[in-house]
């Protein structure tokens, strides 16, 4: 009987939003992520804030405890226009996480260069950039991911044969009840269609515990302390691991320091390692020690996000819906036009953020969807996205690409 | 002849045709001999006129956080460390006030008050000072309410005014119309007056547009239709995007601009993309001064479709920089504009062919562009100011007009 173990699975990812872009812009200015400095909501003074409250102090917590606990290990994704933008303006968030990874304890999975929803409009495309992406963690890290995450967790069984097909050992999708019935994600699974990849599904209701509700005061459970989760956990079998995923962003940012999240992560190994049948595993140890349960059917796309788990909140209204899908109409002329400045453009209005904030289901899910947004309104915020796209499309139109 | 004026806006501090048409109209009448003093609830002292005196009602003790939007419903009114609520009523309690205060001291022989929010200050100073009051209805709250009853307020203010006034003037006889089938207004108590343009007015355009994109666009083929003014229900907008969705599908090389501001903004935006034409559509802002006469000079057609328009002063400026101009038949500019097409507000599928049209047949456009031209140069707002000394004469003199 093997230990059973947490595997803690931090997301992070930085957006390149889109500046105050204009109709008179289009055709003049193809600058569009040159967000203003003097707003506390440009790109560049986003990722100096997350990086004070956030990326330092949890990465140097996360390296106490993978020196004080061997047992301790932690995942990572981390995208590539985070990396991009931590290499511009926060180099030392970026050897902070080289630090992390030469530990040898902590892992890092593959994923779209520019957190994009690619894999539903252009299979093409979205191979290239999960290259990409293989590419700069290699060049950064050292690393070869073998563990596939799609933006926003989002998966079905088409992904799950398209990550056996290119050689992945593990893919991670969301643990939903409705897909899960009566099995637990706490088990490993394999997706319908496949062969050998596993999937690690995520709990939802502990990761959210962490992510959503800890400094929820009015949370039955408030306080959480690192005490009561691991009593949780412990008391919850038959269990073979616990698949903690979450943003990355949830320690000082959504859930901030003074609500003592810092404290509760940094205390969480003393007492889960309490017990000797407990440990921490990494992505590849999980898919070592553990053998699929049963196989899981997805056919419909599920994701992380709101109460529904779909895309909605980033392809539910038909602004959203002609947005993207203008964008990845304009695939081909872009990718024949050779020019490096335009098919970087058209790759970074494709990540997922800038259909996001076009979300106006707010009733439901607002609370989560409002945390963050650079712009007044959805409406802005697709006005703003179509100029820059009308703008692009003129470039490929100087080029006699398009008419 | 002094004249004590009402209004409520005046460019540049406007958000729609009714400032523009004060001023206009306050030009012609003062070169027709009007000696005027237009008084409005807050006008800044640096940008003053030289045809007449204007008195901001409210003085600089009361300055308000607000004063971009002259229609929103309340503003904060500060005075000193204090500040408070300040409503679209009290605003007029506070106007009628202010101006029972001016007339009492200034020197007049007449009232003419513009629009409903003006008319309880209107009727107070007739009380008061015994003068005749004229009243000029550019808009009914049914023409703002897109055709419905709207607040039974304003209503009750507009037909209150209209009766006590010595006289009635209404845009268009589309209005006058409608203030004797909903008001029961006599109609011989109510006179026309036509807005209009003066060609002298209209502002040099030079060679580079700010709308670059467009003007490349334009030049592989596509076309633009474009809107300017509020983005309200009362235009007419959502018959305008369903028609423009079905010209789109015979002429996919279209786009439609709409440039100004209003509450059913974001609902357009929802229709368009949920009609698949938001990557053809755009919504522009609120545009006055190079960037509003490049609106024009970027449009193949302006389109007008309102629901209940008392008269549309923006259809005779886009005719006047040479825009073909398509409007409802439920449109008071189209007494004046003959070379204008025309289609009821509701009816899309002919509105659909009328666009397509205008933008296939280059004959059609030049035809509509050099008309209109030519009945635009005979227009001027002189006819309106020697139509409306006619009436001041005859309620001071009496004599009649």
């Amino acid at each position: 009987m093997s230990k059973k173990a947490i595997v803690l699975y931090l997301h992070a990812h930085q957006p390149y939003r889109v500046r105050h872009y204009t109709i008179f812009d289009t055709g003049n200015y193809h600058n569009y992520f040159d967000t203003n400095d003097d707003d506390p909501d440009s790109n560049r003074r986003v990722i100096e804030k997350v990086s004070a409250k956030s990326y330092l102090p949890t990465n140097k917590l996360l390296k106490e405890l993978l020196e004080r606990y061997p047992e301790f290990k932690v995942n990572l994704s981390i995208t590539g226009v985070l990396l991009w933008q931590l290499e511009n303006w926060a180099p030392e968030v970026l050897k902070s996480f080289q630090e992390l990874v030469a530990t040898g304890r902590v892992e890092i999975a593959a994923e779209t260069f520019y957190h994009s929803l690619a894999f539903f409009y252009d299979r093409g495309e979205f191979e290239q950039q999960v290259q990409m992406h293989r590419d700069k963690i290699k060049e950064l890290f050292g690393l070869e991911p073998t563990v596939l995450r799609n933006t926003e967790l989002a998966y079905n069984n088409e992904l799950g044969v398209w990550a056996e097909q290119h050689g992945y050992r593990g893919i991670l999708a969301e643990g939903w009840d409705p897909v899960l019935g009566w099995r637990s994600p706490n088990f490993m699974y394999r997706p319908k269609g496949t062969e050998h990849i596993k999937l690690m599904l995520k709990n939802y209701k502990l990761s959210d515990d962490i992510a959503f509700r800890f400094g929820d005061t009015e949370w039955k459970e408030w306080p959480l302390t690192a005490d009561k989760f691991s009593h949780w956990l412990s008391e919850t079998n038959p269990a073979e691991m616990f698949n903690l995923f979450m943003d990355y962003e949830t320690f000082g940012e959504h859930q901030w320091e003074d609500k003592g999240i810092f404290g509760f992560l940094e205390h969480l190994p003393e007492h889960w390692l309490k017990n000797p049948d407990h440990t921490f595993m990494s992505f590849n140890e999980a898919l070592d020690t553990f053998q699929p349960e049963d196989e899981i059917d997805m056919p419909y796309t599920v994701t992380w996000a709101d109460t529904e788990r779909d895309l909605t909140a980033w392809l539910g209204n038909s602004m959203q819906q002609q947005a993207i899908g203008s964008m990845y109409a304009l695939g081909e002329p872009v990718l024949s036009s050779d020019d490096l400045a335009i098919i970087d453009d058209w790759r970074k209005l494709q990540t997922s953020d800038h259909f996001y904030y076009m979300c106006t289901k707010w009733f439901s899910d607002g609370d989560v969807h409002a945390y963050f947004s650079p712009y007044d309104s959805p409406y802005e915020a697709f006005m703003n996205y179509m100029n820059a796209y009308h703008d692009l499309r003129w470039r490929l139109v100087q080029k006699g690409l398009l008419e | 002849m002094k004249v004590l004026m009402l209004g409520w806006e005046l460019p540049p501090h406007n958000s729609g045709g009714l400032g523009v048409a004060c001023l206009q109209l306050t030009k012609a009448l003062a070169s027709s001999g009007a000696d005027i003093e237009f008084v409005l609830p807050h006008y800044p002292s640096d940008s003053g006129f030289e045809h007449m005196k204007v008195t901001s009602a409210f003085t600089k003790a009361q300055q308000f956080l607000e004063i971009e939007n002259v229609y929103d419903s309340y503003k904060f009114k500060v005075t000193g460390e204090h500040r408070e609520y300040f409503n679209i009523s009290d605003q007029q309690s506070a106007f009628e006030e202010a101006v029972s205060y001016i007339a009492s001291r200034a020197e007049f022989d007449i009232i003419h008050a513009h629009e409903w929010l003006t008319f309880r200050a209107a009727l107070r100073a007739k009380w008061e000072t015994g003068k005749p009051l004229v009243v000029h209805i550019h808009a009914l709250e049914r023409d703002r309410a897109g055709g419905a009853d709207g607040n039974p307020l304003v209503r009750e203010i507009e037909a209150t005014a209209m009766m006590l006034a010595d006289q009635v003037i209404a845009v268009s006889e589309y209005t006058k119309q409608a203030i004797v089938d909903d008001y029961g207004v006599p109609a011989d108590k109510i006179k026309v007056v036509h807005n209009s343009i003066d060609v002298e007015d209209f502002m040099p355009v030079d060679g580079y547009n700010d709308y670059k994109y467009f003007v490349d666009l334009k030049n592989s083929g596509w076309k633009v239709m474009s809107y300017v003014g509020r983005i309200t229900i009362q235009k007419g907008l959502t018959h305008l995007l369903k028609a423009a969705a079905e010209t789109m599908r015979r002429e996919p090389k279209t786009f439609v601009m709409f440039v100004g501001n209003g509450e059913q903004r974001d609902e357009l935006i929802e229709l368009a993309a949920g009609l698949g034409i938001a990557d053809r559509t755009f919504f522009v802002d609120f545009q006055r001064g190079k960037r509003l006469r490049d609106a024009f000079k970027v449009s193949d057609l302006f389109v007008m479709p309102s629901v209940s328009e008392p008269f549309g002063l923006v259809a005779l400026e886009a005719a006047g920089y040479d825009v073909p101009v398509l409007v409802s038949k439920q449109s008071g500019v189209a007494e004046v504009l003959q070379s204008c097409l025309k289609v009821d507000y509701w009816d899309i599928d002919e509105m659909a062919n009328l666009m397509t049209s205008v933008l296939r047949e280059n004959a059609l456009a030049g035809e509509l562009r050099n008309n209109a031209k030519r009945e635009f140069e005979r227009l001027s707002w002189n006819g309106a100011a020697n139509n409306l000394m006619n009436i001041y004469r005859t309620h001071v003199e009496g004599v009649p007009a």
